[in-house]
């Protein structure tokens, strides 16, 4: 699908100022950069002055095996056109039982309510957010944070009663 | 707004005190005409909205863990639910995604039925849009005209797929079925009938003098804070960003039909509403372009080789004509789909639906389920614009400037 | 009767803050008589069955349905219904599709908003048990929010299948009498398997008032 595939990691590695091993690996589709937490906010910094002036999307895969959640923010150009064919993954891994990732929101305005939802879905805690709180969930069910790998769909015919007495002895609704 | 004391003098026998705030906040709420299915915590100090905050999550309905525990192919209907009304839009970019990791290339036809649905679909979305925008405004005409014609399109993607709104129609590999031998004239004749009518929505509606005074100037975003607030879709190309998914990263037969993409510079809810009349009569074109090619070729290969040749000969012999379709052979889903292992990878896919641009980032590790599937759709990307553009309007512009973005609620909530 | 009518020739008949109309008990007693009897049930059962008016409330992805059940296609203004904004004029709901955990919420306090005799249709498979989103954890069942009189399978039903169900609603009012008794008899039976409203509702917070009026 992209063209000059090596074109674009090239420039890439010219623009973050990234030595020649650092992991900058060509995926279907995307452009993944991995970096560690603490220069997340340079790495942004630089890839917005560079042209990508918009987030598409923020995701957070977990990995219960080996410990680690992974945030990827795709980020993209909308004014240049030489980039605009390009989507750049920025990936930064953290510890799953205290996750901590600097927000991203004060240089990409996009990632806003992006930010919001991983954070309640995952709890993934992004510092320097202005407005953190949930979003798509109730209170009670983004405690349990949903989108966790050990937060298992419960098949339904379990616990879910057809009258109201058989209802008020599971109260599922605590 | 709030004068304090001090720039008033105090003159003898005169006391002046500062105005404190009075900020009300007003819940508009999900049983509302003017709301969707979303709350909206309105802070407004007179009539002037001050804060406002979009309170979503009404129809959450957990798609991106659902999809974690069913197969790959049965993530399809499950993804159209999403935005019901252009279906072939949104399940398009999960499907490229995994042909992507499955390395399938469609082959020619099934790229051209994909476009002729993506624009069908596209055209029935924007007619909604309007229907919807004539309800917030209080122009019933409109909404009447609009679910009318509307009705027009989706009778054609009836005719094509064999439902009105719930597609499923691109599979991995290429689509579900071909094309009946009518359908030409019937494209042509319903862009002949859309191109007339058009004129007449301009009379009623963008041309008529209360509704471009209720337009004209809200709601304004300009150029560089549509590209900050990452905005999507015919909003964005109304504040005068050239930026569209079809001709950034061409995908489908997108590059090999002509048209164009308009373009406005005023940025408000006006230039957005004319951004949807002139895409439906882009959308027209492709239409009748694709449908032009699909004609003169033969009708073969709709389905990639890989899975076409697993199919039983029974399949063959039903969609080559040669066994009358008479409900005696039970035609059902090419069996190699049911139990489909996709190859450990990460991909990611874009296309443009008619609310915005829709991008699926999927991960797969090998296995008949997927890993990950993060969705973002157009309407998601759009949110932003009510905590940013609304404040400093009065609120009887709220609607006006909801109904200006298409804001569908279902879309965000996934 | 007439022992009020002397004891009220003490007392004048317009003093500030009196005024005596009739027996309201007696009044009300009489009425559920005649309401009961000769033409009159089945007047009021006609009426009603002709002027559902739904509530506009979309809950889910079936309200493109609803939009296209009320457009000009397969009009079904012409059975007498007409979506209203406002719920204490109207009589219908119909729960379109999945309600989520946040819905159920607004759900049940709209549908406290209408006055009796009140009536609800689910509609789709998500209203059913799920649809195609069970196992999932934020979807209720609409049952469990407010006792519904008609199901229509489909995702989505077609249009015709909506004007359908108003017009078996139609027939169930008429046949079994239920807007007469309840104005004879001024009591609703199916409460029983709905969740209260503190639990649904709980969400919410401490300083938010959802008392409706009626309940």
């Amino acid at each position: 699908m992209s063209t000059s595939a090596q074109g674009i990691v090239e420039r890439l590695r010219s623009i973050l100022g990234l030595a020649p091993e650092a992991p900058v690996e060509q995926l279907k589709g995307y452009v993944e950069v991995s970096v560690d937490p603490a220069s997340l906010r340079d790495a942004a910094a630089k890839l917005k002055a560079a042209g990508f002036d918009h987030v598409k999307s923020v995701t957070a895969v977990d990995y219960p095996d080996k410990k680690q959640i992974k945030v990827i923010y795709h980020a993209s150009s909308m004014l240049d056109e030489s980039l605009s064919g390009y989507v750049v993954g920025l990936a930064t891994s953290v510890d799953r039982d205290n996750p901590t990732v600097p927000s991203l929101s004060s240089i990409w305005v996009s990632a806003e309510f992006q930010e919001r939802e991983m954070y309640e879905f995952f709890g993934v805690n992004f510092e320097g957010h202005p407005d953190l709180r949930p979003l798509l969930l109730t209170p009670d069910v983004a405690a349990q944070r949903p989108l966790r790998k050990d937060f298992k769909v419960v098949e339904e015919d379990d616990y879910l009663k057809s009258t109201y007495d058989e209802y008020t002895s599971t109260k599922r609704w605590v | 707004m709030g004068t304090e004391g001090s720039q008033v003098q105090s003159l003898p026998g005169m006391q002046v005190h500062p105005l404190k705030k009075n900020l009300y906040e007003v819940a508009i709420g999900p049983a509302h005409p003017g709301s969707g299915h979303m709350r909206i915590l309105v802070r407004v100090e007179g009539d002037v909205m001050v804060e406002v905050d979009p309170d979503i999550g009404f129809v959450h309905r957990t798609m991106e863990k659902l999809s974690e525990g069913r197969d790959w192919m049965k993530n399809i209907p499950l993804f159209e639910r999403m935005a019901i009304l252009d279906a072939c839009n949104v399940t398009l970019p999960y499907v490229e995604a995994v042909e992507k990791l499955l390395d399938v290339d469609p082959p020619e036809r099934a790229k051209y039925l994909r476009t002729l649905l993506c624009e069908i679909n596209r055209v029935a979305s924007h007619l909604y849009g309007f229907g919807i925008f004539g309800v917030f405004l209080g122009h019933s005409t409109l909404y009447m005209w609009a679910f009318g014609d509307r009705e027009v399109f989706v009778e054609l993607a009836e005719r094509l797929t064999g439902a009105r709104l719930t597609h499923t129609y691109p599979m991995f590999g290429g689509v579900r079925r071909d094309m009946p031998d009518d359908f030409g004239q019937h494209v042509r004749k319903a862009a002949a009938y859309m191109r007339r009518r058009l004129d007449e929505y301009a009379k009623i509606f963008l041309l008529n003098p209360n509704i471009r005074s209720r337009l004209e100037g809200v709601g304004v975003v300009s150029k560089s804070r549509a590209v900050e607030l990452g905005l999507a879709g015919p909003n964005v190309r109304a504040s005068g960003v050239r930026y569209d998914v079809r001709l950034a990263e061409p995908y489908e037969a997108y590059d090999r039909v002509d048209f164009e993409i308009p373009i406005y510079e005023e940025g408000d809810s006006l230039a957005r509403a004319w951004q949807r009349v002139e895409e439906i009569k882009q959308s027209l074109s492709i239409m009748e372009q694709a449908v032009d090619w699909l004609e003169k070729h033969p009708r073969e290969g709709f389905v990639h080789e890989k899975f076409w040749k697993t199919a039983p000969p029974i399949y063959k012999k039903v969609y080559a004509g040669e066994v009358p379709y008479a409900g005696k052979y039970r035609v059902k889903m090419i069996p190699l789909y049911a139990s489909l292992k996709v190859p450990a990878g990460r991909s990611f896919a874009r296309t443009e639906s008619a609310h915005g641009e829709i991008t699926y980032y999927v991960e797969s590790d090998g296995k008949d389920v997927p890993y990950r599937v993060r969705l973002v759709s157009g309407s998601y990307r759009n949110v932003i614009a009510f905590k940013y553009v609304m404040p400093g309007h009065r609120l009887a512009d709220l609607p006006a400037i909801y109904g200006s973005f298409d804001y569908f609620p279902p879309e965000w909530d996934r | 009767m007439t022992e009020p009518m002397q004891e009220n020739k003490k007392r004048p008949m317009f003093s500030k803050g009196n005024m005596f109309l009739a027996d309201m008990d007696e009044m009300v007693k009489r009425a559920r008589e005649i309401l009961k009897k000769g033409p009159l049930p089945s007047m009021v059962d006609w009426a009603t069955a002709f002027s559902l008016w739904p509530v506009h409330l979309m809950t889910s992805c079936c309200g493109c349905e609803i939009g296209a059940a009320w457009g000009p296609r397969f009009d079904n203004e012409r059975y007498g219904s007409l979506p209203w904004v406002s719920p204490r004029q109207t009589n219908l709901i119909i729960v379109e599709g999945t309600v989520t955990r946040k819905m159920g919420c607004s759900v049940r306090i709209t549908w406290e908003q209408m006055p009796y005799p009140k009536f609800a249709i689910a509609m789709g498979v998500c209203a059913l048990d799920g649809g195609l989103f069970y196992n999932s954890y934020n979807i209720i069942r609409p049952w469990q929010v407010i006792p519904i009189d008609i199901y229509i399978p489909g995702c989505p039903p077609r249009p015709e299948a909506v004007a359908r169900s108003i017009v078996e609603l139609q027939r169930k009012i008429r046949e079994e009498g239920v807007a007469s008794g309840w104005l004879a008899d001024g009591e609703r039976q199916d409460l029983k398997n709905i969740i209260p409203k503190e639990d649904l509702c709980s969400w919410r917070g401490e300083d938010v008032d959802l008392s409706t009026r009626y309940s």
